[in-house]
Formats: structure tokens, sequence, C-alpha cells
């Protein structure tokens, strides 16, 4: 199957790591994500204000691209899938914006097209079992705290993803690839998310709560779908003029784990540069499934 | 040639002060057929009332149009006072010129006035054509059923029976008491709620009026107030009881704590509702994790109420008195314990109910902590809850060993189903909406069907004893009348022009409209009959028809204004 593919500006930049085992692990599985030939940035927030058409036009936009390819559009960064997908819905509930941002943009977004999360896709499309069955290096043993964060899940009316207050999507992937999910209290706790940019010390403070939250419970790895999450809670971890804690945990992307348990070569994995070294850590699970 | 009389109400300046009130009256004097017009203050009034009489005695009239407001308004007023000097009720009506013409032509009064003469006009035509009818009376059946056996049914139920009525109570489960079985004491005055109940209970099985039908349930109900004949569903089978008035009180269920994720509802065993601690608190207070005796508990108020986002947006109203009172009790069982409440506010409007919960405050010293919980989860053995403190203005956790969401009170599960059963109305939550919410509250839209209890909206058990017994007082008068009076202008079928197409009864919206079982005619059921007129539309024959609302009436009235 191919599926229409918006990566979003920070899965070609900082994150490229996401975009590389993303796009791995969705091959592996038989789902060829198609970069979209001709995309922009998705505005990456969703306008709060009341006259919000300024704001609805980059996305739309995109919507509009990826309508031209497709039925559905997939993504990977957790803040592009929530300003798609919330603008996707705006604008099927209001369709006089759709026509006020079509007479804008000069294009004829439609409204059909279905915003995806790969999460999405492999729950509802792949299902865990057929998951879990795809698995050559079950993770077992690996105690992996699942980090949810806010925009993959919120608003739910909008977003409908998975229950908010208790959502279970990333337990049961983890549950999937053979290992063991961690339950903390801070695993859909804000991790301060922009204000990393404006005032970083509030975003160290919570992330450094969510980091020590999924410490305490057991966790030897944190995983994410949101580059921003992954920013913030890794870099209050970054070695100091003080050296290293020691008690450093890494964060991964969902897809990275999957690049693993799904044997597909290191340089799929898309783990490079990351603060937290967690090759040591992969490379023993590896290690203990293959001498087994 | 008719003799008809005009009068033309002021209505102060209502009328009056926009319509040139005596230039109608001098119009409508010189219409065919009327033999006197005159115009007045108030012609509601007292005074008003007699000059209509006085003149129809005086002119010898055989008509009335009174000319003033909507016959909402006034109708059966003036129809009593012409019966009063003699005539036939159904030859007076009203000229509607103040809500639909005064009123909405404020600034033209010379239109106004010209508008109001031709309304004079139609209604002298109808009046000329107008039959001397007599109401119908029906016969009643002075037997009521109480669906629901908690303290609401059975409260209406005895109050019924006493006055010598039979009662049919339905009760879906095999025992009274409902939702108060559950709990271990009342509030203000501790009272024990199973010796209370025990007692109602007793009364209700031993009352010679009272036939209660455990396991049983309402699927049907068919007929009209006063005639109803319900079908009820039990392990044998069904029956039919034949039954003359209905009382619904089918209670509510506790919001389910599934539905409270962010507060580990379900997951975290020591994470209990309100009525599993007034459980714990009959049965011993052992948490559920393990049988310790709790040490810190944490009441948690507005679980799921007054919260539109997760929950429900009503107030459930008995929890802020109800979580004062377990934590009191708590304290008397653990003296050295200590109970938190978060709350958003304190909803203790009732006789003595501050009192009670300012108690629980100075002399339990019961920690009441103003603020909303974020999220509740597991850390070993103990229970944390995350709030907030907000008359401090921080974040707030706090490590317990058991703690008791005060869930919001739902409308019973069955009761949507119900309402669609009875053919009465409920609102977006599930609770049967009342006929009126200030002067009507214990009547469903549905004659002859009244409400009691938390089915209608969340209320604690005095406000449920007393809508019970006023719906019971409702039952009563109903019976006590010797037949159902039903006014005349109804809807009957001609039956020589009648073909029975049927088209007559898939439009009526009212279920008053059949097809003879043996005859080729369509039928009118006159108690169901709520002179809609859809009928009569519908009949390509001319069939269908109202009393004193005829095709030849309805021409006339047409032709003097056109």
């Amino acid at each position: 199957m191919k599926i229409p593919y918006y990566p979003g500006c920070t899965l070609s930049t900082k994150a490229k790591g996401y975009d590389r085992s993303g796009r791995a692990v969705a091959a592996a599985l038989g789902m060829e994500l198609v970069e979209l030939p001709d995309w922009q940035c998705c505005g990456a927030t969703f306008p709060l204000a009341t006259d919000n058409s300024m704001a609805l036009i980059a996305p739309t936009r995109v919507l509009y691209q990826a309508e031209q390819a497709g039925e559905q559009v997939a993504a990977l960064c957790a803040i592009c899938y929530h300003v798609l997908k919330r603008t996707q819905t705006a604008l099927e509930r209001d369709p006089a914006m759709r026509e006020r941002i079509n007479w804008f943009t000069e294009q004829g977004y439609e409204g059909r097209v279905r915003v995806v999360h790969l999460l999405e896709l492999l729950r509802d499309y792949l299902g865990w079992a057929e998951l879990a069955r795809r698995v050559v290096r079950p993770l077992t043993g690996l105690r992996v705290a699942p980090y949810y964060g806010c925009l993959l899940l919120r608003p739910y009316d909008e977003i409908g993803l998975d229950n908010p207050e208790a959502p279970t999507i990333l337990h049961d992937l983890i549950r999937a690839v053979g290992a063991e999910p961690v339950d903390f209290p801070f695993s859909i706790e804000c991790c301060g998310s922009y204000l990393t940019v404006k005032d970083p010390t509030v975003s160290e403070t919570l992330s450094r709560e969510i980091v020590a939250s999924a410490r305490a419970a057991g966790a030897q790895v944190l995983v994410t779908a949101c580059p921003l999450c992954q920013f913030n809670l890794e870099w209050p971890q970054r070695e100091t003029a003080f050296g290293r804690t020691g008690d450093e945990i890494p964060v991964l992307y969902f897809t990275q784990l999957m690049a693993v348990a799904l044997g597909l070569p290191e340089e799929d994995w898309g783990i490079e540069g990351m603060y937290t070294d967690p090759y040591p850590l992969l490379r023993n699970v590896v290690q203990a499934v293959e001498s087994v | 040639m008719s003799r008809i009389g005009v009068f033309i109400c002021h209505c102060g300046i209502n009328i009056a002060a926009t319509v040139d009130v005596e230039r109608v009256a001098e119009e409508a004097g010189r219409m065919p057929g009327v033999a006197f017009a005159t115009h007045y203050k108030y012609m509601c009034s007292d005074p008003g009332q007699s000059l209509i009489r006085q003149a129809i005695a005086e002119h010898g009239l055989d008509g009335v149009v009174v000319v003033a407001c909507s016959p909402a308004m006034h109708e059966r007023t003036f129809r009593q006072a012409v019966a009063a000097a003699g005539l036939n009720p159904y030859r007076c009506e009203m000229a509607n010129i103040r809500e639909q013409c005064s009123w909405v032509h404020q600034h033209e009064r010379e239109e106004a006035t010209a508008k109001a003469v031709d309304i004079v006009r139609t209604m002298v035509e109808k009046v000329k054509r107008d039959e001397e009818l007599v109401p119908l009376r029906l016969p009643i059946v002075r037997r009521a059923m109480v669906v629901g056996g908690g303290i609401a049914g059975m409260e209406a139920a005895l109050n019924i029976a006493d006055a010598g009525y039979p009662v049919v109570l339905v009760e879906r489960e095999d025992r009274l008491g409902g939702k108060m079985a559950r709990l271990s004491s009342t509030y203000l005055n501790f009272e024990a709620a199973p010796g209370l109940l025990e007692e109602k209970i007793r009364q209700v099985l031993e009352h010679s009026n009272i036939q209660v039908l455990f396991n049983a349930r309402v699927t049907k109900l068919e007929g009209y107030v006063g005639n109803f004949a319900v079908t009820v569903e039990m392990s044998e089978g069904p029956r039919t009881e034949e039954v003359g008035a209905v009382v619904v009180a089918t209670g509510w269920d506790p919001y389910p704590l599934e539905r409270l994720p962010e507060y580990g509802g379900g997951q975290i065993p020591d994470v209990v509702d309100g009525l599993t601690f007034e459980e714990m608190l009959r049965t011993g207070l052992q948490r559920p994790s393990d049988g310790r005796v709790p040490q810190e508990v944490v009441f948690v108020q507005c679980a799921g109420s007054r919260d539109p986002e997760h929950g429900v947006s009503y107030c459930s109203k008995v929890c802020c008195m109800y979580v004062a009172k377990q934590a009191m009790m708590y304290k008397e069982r653990v003296p050295g314990g200590q109970a938190y409440v978060f709350y958003i506010d304190i909803r203790s409007g009732g006789k003595g109910y501050d009192e009670f919960v300012q108690r629980a405050m100075e002399e339990y010293d019961v920690l009441y902590l103003r603020g909303k919980v974020s999220k509740i989860f597991r850390r070993g053995d103990r229970v944390v809850v995350w709030g907030s403190d907000t008359l401090v203005g921080r974040p707030l956790e706090l490590e317990a060993d058991l703690v008791v969401l005060a869930t919001a009170m739902l409308p019973s599960r069955e009761a949507l189903a119900l309402a669609q059963t009875l053919h009465i109305q409920a609102d977006q939550y599930g609770f049967y909406s009342e006929a009126h919410p200030k002067l009507r509250p214990v009547e469903s839209l549905t004659a002859g069907v009244f409400l009691a209890g938390v089915g209608q909206g969340p209320k604690d058990i005095p406000e449920t004893v007393a809508q019970a017994a006023a719906a019971a007082a409702k039952v009563i008068q109903l019976f006590a009348q010797d037949a159902m009076v039903q006014e005349p202008t109804v809807a009957y079928v001609i039956e020589d022009l009648c073909s029975a197409c049927g088209a007559c009864v898939a439009v009526c919206p009212y279920g008053a409209r059949e097809i003879h079982p043996v005859r080729p005619i369509a039928t009118v059921n006159p108690a169901l009959c709520q002179t809609c007129g859809a009928c009569v539309v519908a009949c390509p024959n001319k069939a269908s028809r109202i009393h004193n609302w005829e095709p030849v009436q309805v021409l006339a009235m047409a032709d003097v204004v056109i």
C-alpha cells in the first residue's frame, strides 16, 4: 500500500532519524510512505484566535496538496498531525470557512482528505497482532515508558486518536514489539512544548519531572511520537560542565524501537547524535535476543 | 338572521393605544348579523363579564365575539361567562386583536384598526355557523401504576393507596428500596437509612391497596389519561394493567467509574464511588485492595458533574451534603484519621444544610481544599492525588489510602427507552421533562403521566419524598373527578364520505386516528385528538372534519376579507 506522506519541517532537519526510521518501518510492514511532491510548513501551531482564517491558510495548502495525492495523508510529527487534523476537522465542520480560504488560496480544497498518524495505521490498518507477528527481535524485558504528551491526543473531539486521559496506543505498540510498557504518572503531562524557545527553564523543569518520574517507575527508555517532546525530554539530560549524571535514559521515537524489533539494519534505526546514547542498551537487547 | 354581540376590549392601553376601539365597535355594529357591539376597558374583569351577560339577556343574543387577547389567555373565562347567561359556550369565540394586531403594529394606528375590523368580521362569520356543542365525558379508571420501587415510587404509591385507590407498583428488580437501600445513614441527623427504609417497605408490602410486581418492566403504554392500558413484561410473560394514571419514579444510576480514567476509575481498587463508600461504612471500613483501615481519605466532589468537557454539565446537587456526612462518619470511626475534601464550591442550600457542612469543617477537622483534582494514580500501596488549592494558589499532591469520588447522578440507564414507551419527553441527559419548570413540576407533557424522584432531575431524599407526595396528589386529584371532561372541538368523520384510505391515520401525530376493525371507515378517538387539523388537510374526500371548524365556516371567514 502506498500512502501519501507529509514529513514536515522538523523531520527534514532536526528529527531526520524519526523520518528515516518511520519510512523504514512502514516499508518493512508493506506501507510505503510517499512524500508529497510539493509541500510546505503546516504553520506548526493551530490558531487559538476566534478569527483564525489567516493561520489556517498554510495547513489548508498542505491538505489541498494531500488531496491531490490520495484519500489520506500520513504524518509522523505529532505537531504536524495535530495542526493538519484539527484544520481538516475545522474545515469539515465549517464549509463557509473552507470557501473563504479556497477563495484566498485560489485552490479548491474539498475537505475529503483524511489525516492519519502512523500509529493509527499500525493500530487500525495493520493491527497489533500482525505487528507482533512481524517482529523478529522481540525486545523482551526492555522496560519502556510511553510518553504521549499533549498534541497527539488533545482536544479529543477534534483529534479523536485515543482517550486523552488514559491513552493506550503506545502501550499497545510497546507490547507488540515484545517490550514491557511502564506506567508512570507523567505520561500525559506537558513537556513545556514551545517554551523551550522562549523560556527554557520552564520546559526544563517540566521535562526533568517527566524523566524522573519515568526513571522512578523503572523505565530504561522513554518513547514518544513528537520531535519537540523528544528534544525537551533529552536536552536537560545533556552532558554539562559537571559531566554526566550517569542516570540518563534515552528518549526514542516509537519508530526507532520498532526498527530494532523488526530486525532492520542499524542505519535504519535513525539514531545519531543523541545526547543520551541508546546504542549500548539497544545492542544489549539485540545481542540477548540473538544469543538465544 | 343571527343576533351576535361583539365586545371589544381595550386591555387598558394594550389594545386601545394602537387600535381605535370606538371605530371597531361602530364598524362591527354595521356587520350583517350583529345585533349589538360595544367596547370596554377590561372585558375580562367582573364588570366586563357582567356587561356581556346583561347584553345577552337584553338583546336576545345567540352568539358572542369577544374582541380581545389570545384565546389561550381567556377563552375559558368568556365561555364560562356566556354559559352563565344561558348561551351555549361554544357559540362564543375570541377575536385576537392584541397579540396578533395591536402588539405587532404599535406605530400604525390606521392599518391596525383596519386589520382589527377584518379580524372581527371573520370571527362574526364563524360564530354565525358555530354549533351548540356539549363537552365529552369519559370514564376514569381509578387505579394507578407507579414505575420504580425506590423511595420515590414507594412514597407515591403509599399516598395514592392511603387515599383509597388501588396501586400497582412495578419494580425491575426483586426487591424494593432502590438506591436508598445502599445508604448507611441519612444526612443532618445520621439516622440509619436501612431502618427508615424497612419501615416504608413493610408499609408498601402490607398495604391492601398496593400490588407489587417484581422483576417487571413496562414495555408499552396505550390509551389516554384516565384509561391507560400498560403492558408489563415479567418472567412469566407479559400482562396488561388497566390504570387511569402513571407515576414514573425510575431514579438514577451512578456515573460509571470507568468514565473517569484520569482518576484511575475502574483501575485502582482503592478509588471508589460514593455509594461504595456508603456500603463500606455499613459493613466495616476496610479498603478494597488489602483490607486495611484507611488512615487518610480524600473525597473528590464534582467527579463527572459540572464538567461539560468530560462528564455532564449539571450539578448533581446531593454530593456536597453526603460527602460532608461521609467525612464525619469516617472521623467518628477513625478518630486519628484524616479526611480531605476537594471541592469547587459548597452547595448546601436547605434547612440546616450549611450548618451541617460547617460542623464537618469545624468540629470534625475535615480539611476542605478548594480546587479540582487533575489526576489520581498509584504509588506503591498508596493513592496519589494531584490537585490544586486555589485559595493558596498552589498545585497540591496528597498521598492517601483511599479516594472517594462523589460521582455524578445519571438518570437510570433505562430512562430514555422508558420515556419513549410512555410518550413523555426527556432532556439531553435523559432526565424526564416536567410540563412546566415552575408551575407544573410533577406533570409530564402527557396527560395522566406524572414524575417523581431523581428521574426528573438530581435531588435528595426529602425533596424526592415531597415530589412523590405531590405526584400522588395529582393522581388523587384526577381520580376525584367523576369523569374526564374533554373539549368537544375535536375531529370527527362523515362516514358517508370516508373511503378508509388511511391518510388521516398516517398523519395523526397523537395516535387518535385508526381504521375501524370491521367497517370500512376511519375513526377518531376524541380523548387523544388535540384538534391540530392534520387529518382534515390530509383527507382527500373532506370526510375528516373538526367540530366548529367546518369547511363552510373557514370559507365564509375567508370570503368576508378577500
